[in-house]
């Protein structure tokens, strides 16, 4: 929509403010950008609650970078110990908590930002398997989308080596060490990521590297892709239905309305409220019951002693227990090997998404009782994995429903759900959907 | 048409307001990130005042201590480096120290507290470099043959005396600045910090 | 739909109904009592501080207890010649780690460190700072229910006096100490209730800071929705 409208550039009106713009227009995009993306990008009008957590996203990437950046200016990723035998990157961190000024506020907005992008995009990611915004046209948002999920789980990994407490250390030798399953290159892979044999001052400061610079960046140019993409084909909305179709005489979609003032208005609420649980958690629960900021983090790094339990952060655990649940060695290659393979292929095969489902309607509401059913049962199964992967493999339900075999029985349906959907999609019932959308 | 008009000025009401609003929580809101970038307790705590004991500082020659990262100079005048002062008054730019450089108390002909210490922070005011001692009289320190001792400021040739005042045309614009300081007993000095009437 | 969002918020409900074994005795709330604070700080400079550094907190944080600098400087202040310097231990840590095998942790952060499904940082430090008993099979004559061959020492005794261990397994008072136990279990209260206030002392000011932004975004709320009202009345 964006690309393919020629708007007219300003027009001064004399006055000097006028000219000046007139100047600028002419070399830059600026009215056209604006109008192509915000005043007459016709988003459908029926959005709903489900329809915030995209602008969120933007919100809280801002608040990471930014914070971000404030943080980088204390932190020190530094292995070697100081005077009291603690580690230079986590004394830091503590430094950062109670020597610089609001230095606490600035690392809690950052680690429970953390956390929250990982909510917002969850969120974000449902809404587009509920109302079927990975359908065709729309397959490229959905893998940049993909893409964009990947970038982010390297990002929070590679940042939470960085406090270089018990968690930041030991999680990433395990993630490390899962490289060393590949057949052949698996080792020397593995030591290359890390400098090092083990997880050192090499690793710590490679790893700021890419989270302050590198991946930030590929995050910012996939989300400029992710958005242009959408802006092209325009947004879908519940109903699934495409309001290109029926359109006024000016050419504008007749159930859709100007994303400014309309949806920025209605943004701004959902930054508001986001706003308030976000400050309920940096302000009253920074630590988020353990989930995040996890107590052993609060232990320094230590080589020598790996913590009784370790588990990675809550956003991790449903690919965590994915990993754990392959014990099998298959075709005379380790089972920590198929460990990877599913871990990687759990986030991979989001992205062939669209063309898994055959369903004739996008939005769950015309969609018929195999879908909706499934469906419930993917995401219970994905918050048991969840919680398995929080656990140590031995934990049982109850203390007798074992959970090593039932996150094994997860994990299958999680790659079932997706296998079979070009079967089951195919044949369930459907409703009609409508002409145009409904409020 | 005139009911038209009256809700676009409640619309505009409410978007001022709201931008009010939200504009004066997002200033609020730079003062953590931007406070965060001044001194922390730690660059406080060794900014903290520095006790030193000039016991042992032989006369005519001088000491450096650091505060706030910074060098200062304990010079022990003797009799002749003390003589050169007024001698050298017309040559000075800021002969009587009239520029805020020093505490009230060090504004004197021998801009200090005693007249034979000197506490002076050795950082040129041009631009920051630390000038060095150049204590001997005519050129056997290198200096031109009517120099009668005091520091010379390696990076743009700012030349001082020992009451750390600049000579006239000299990038540098102000005299050496004197820190606070006190005396805690004869021979210990607390530089950073001087009570009231001290 | 409806359905959906139900089993979403049952599922996670079912799967955290289960676990917790370790009793763990709750530890009095002491953040808002100054005097109690202080005397914890006494406690720690004077028994635990011998071993354990506290190298996050600057002497001078502890004027946030109503302490001043001076008497920072006449009571507390051993290890340090200036009250702006972390509270560090004497002893280098390279040299504990030989006398010890193991250098004594530094316990800045120990009270959030400890906390687990089972309860606070505080009530873990609570609970095992009053269950040390007499072992005559350790090397240092002391053992703890909460922490098994324990390395350090009953540093309290002399406060507490001698627990050991009865057939059941629970702990008994043997000798008395120089205190009772109330105001023992009073003591550690203080000592555990200061620990957690040096392991994060702006957590105070958080919560009261919390409110301010809170009742800030309230009012913004306020206008935002009637903004967002005002110009959604166009749609229909």
């Amino acid at each position: 929509m964006a690309s393919n409208t020629n708007f007219e550039k300003y027009k001064s009106d004399g006055s000097l403010q006028g000219k000046a713009l007139e100047w600028f227009d002419a070399r830059f995009p600026a009215t056209s950008m604006w109008r192509g993306h915000l005043s007459e990008y016709y988003a459908p009008k029926n959005f709903n609650f489900w329809y915030f957590f995209g602008s969120l996203a933007m919100l809280v990437l801002v608040i990471q970078i930014v914070t971000g950046i404030f943080l980088v200016m204390h932190y020190k990723p530094d292995a070697s110990l100081n005077a009291s035998g603690i580690p230079i990157a986590f004394a830091s961190v503590e430094y950062i908590m109670r020597d610089v000024p609001w230095g606490w506020l600035v690392r809690y907005m950052h680690s429970t930002g953390a956390s929250a992008f990982f909510v917002v995009v969850y969120l974000h990611m449902f809404r587009g398997i509920i109302y079927g915004s990975y359908r065709q046209p729309r397959e490229l948002i959905w893998v940049f989308g993909t893409l964009l999920f990947l970038c982010l789980m390297a990002e929070a990994f590679m940042g939470y080596l960085l406090p270089w407490g018990q968690m930041s250390f030991w999680g990433a030798q395990v993630i490390v060490n899962l490289f060393s399953a590949i057949p052949l290159v698996g080792e020397p892979l593995s030591i290359w990521i890390r400098g090092d044999f083990v997880v050192g001052d090499a690793t710590l400061n490679r790893f700021f590297s890419f989270h302050v610079i590198a991946v930030p960046l590929v995050l910012l140019g996939l989300v400029a892709a992710h958005i242009l993409a959408l802006h092209e084909v325009g947004s879908n909305n519940p109903d699934g239905v495409e309001i290109k179709k029926r359109k006024d005489a000016q050419g504008i979609p007749l159930d859709g309305i100007p994303f400014h003032p309309y949806y920025s208005v209605k943004d701004i609420v959902g930054v508001v409220v986001f706003l308030m649980v976000f400050s309920i958690i940096v302000f009253f629960a920074p630590e988020g019951g353990g989930y995040f900021l996890e107590y052993n983090n609060f232990i320094p790094a230590d080589p020598l002693k790996t913590p009784l339990h370790i588990a990675p952060v809550w956003y991790f655990t449903p690919y965590y227990s994915l990993l754990r649940a392959m014990v099998w060695p298959l075709f005379g290659i380790d089972a920590k090997f198929w460990g990877v393979v599913a871990m990687g292929g759990g986030v991979v095969i989001l992205a062939f998404l669209p063309w898994l489902d055959r369903s004739p309607v996008k939005s769950i509401r015309y969609r018929g009782p195999i879908f909706k059913t499934l469906l419930t049962i993917f995401v219970i199964s994905f918050f048991i994995l969840g919680f398995l992967g929080t656990k140590a493999p031995s934990y049982a339900f109850f203390g007798i429903i074992p959970g090593a075999p039932v996150a094994q029985l997860l994990s299958l349906y999680y790659f079932l759900f997706f296998l079979t959907m070009p079967w089951w999609s195919k044949i369930d019932k459907y409703k009609p959907e409508p002409d145009r959308v409904t409020m | 048409m005139s009911n038209e008009s009256k809700v676009d000025c409640g619309r505009r009401r409410l978007v001022v307001a709201t931008a009010a609003v939200g504009g004066a929580g997002a200033l609020v809101a730079l003062v953590p990130f931007l406070s965060s970038m001044l001194p922390s307790e730690r660059a406080k705590a060794a900014g903290a005042p520095v006790e030193v004991d000039i016991g042992n500082l032989e006369l005519g020659q001088m000491m450096t201590v650091e505060w706030r990262g910074k060098p200062v100079w304990i010079i022990n005048r003797n009799k002749p480096m003390l003589e050169t002062l007024p001698e050298l008054n017309d040559q000075m730019a800021d002969p009587s120290s009239d520029k805020d450089m020093q505490p009230e108390y060090c504004k004197n002909e021998t801009r200090s507290i005693k007249p034979e210490y000197m506490v002076v922070v050795g950082i040129c005011t041009h631009l920051g470099c630390s000038p060095s001692a150049k204590f001997k009289h005519g050129p056997a320190d290198g200096m031109a043959a009517d120099w009668l001792g005091g520091f010379l400021c390696p990076c743009h040739g700012s030349h001082f005396d020992f009451a750390g005042r600049v000579f006239k045309s000299q990038p540098a614009p102000t005299n050496l600045e004197v820190p606070p300081h006190m005396y805690l007993s004869d021979t210990r000095i607390l530089i950073g910090e001087h009570k009231k009437g001290a | 739909m409806k359905r959906l969002l139900t089993a979403l918020l049952v599922a996670p409900a079912i799967a955290l109904a289960s676990g917790a074994a370790v009793h763990l005795d709750k530890a009095p709330d002491v953040q808002s009592n100054n005097a109690a604070l202080q005397s914890g700080a006494r406690t720690f400079v004077n028994y635990c501080m011998n071993c354990h550094g506290l190298s996050y907190v600057r002497y001078n944080r502890l004027t946030q207890l109503g302490l001043t600098e001076q008497q920072i400087k006449e009571n507390l202040l051993f290890t340090a010649d200036k009250v702006g310097e972390p509270m560090r231990i004497a002893a280098r840590p390279g040299e504990q780690k030989a006398w010890f095998g193991a250098a004594p942790p530094d316990l800045s952060l120990v009270a959030r460190s400890r906390a687990s499904e089972d309860g606070s940082g505080a009530d873990w430090l609570y609970t095992y700072l009053r269950s040390f008993y007499r072992d005559d099979k350790r090397p240092t004559g002391w053992n703890n229910l909460m922490f098994e061959n324990v390395g350090m020492p009953h540093v309290l005794w002399q406060l507490q006096g001698i627990q050991v261990l009865d057939a059941d397994h629970h702990l008994e008072l043997a000798t008395p100490g120089t205190q009772t136990p109330a105001e023992f279990d009073k003591t550690i209260a203080n000592l555990v209730g200061f620990m957690v206030w040096a392991a994060e002392p702006e957590a105070g000011f958080r919560k009261q800071l919390g409110f301010g932004v809170l009742a800030y975004l309230l009012v913004l709320f306020g206008f935002a929705y009637k903004m967002k009202k005002n110009y959604w009345k166009d749609i229909k």
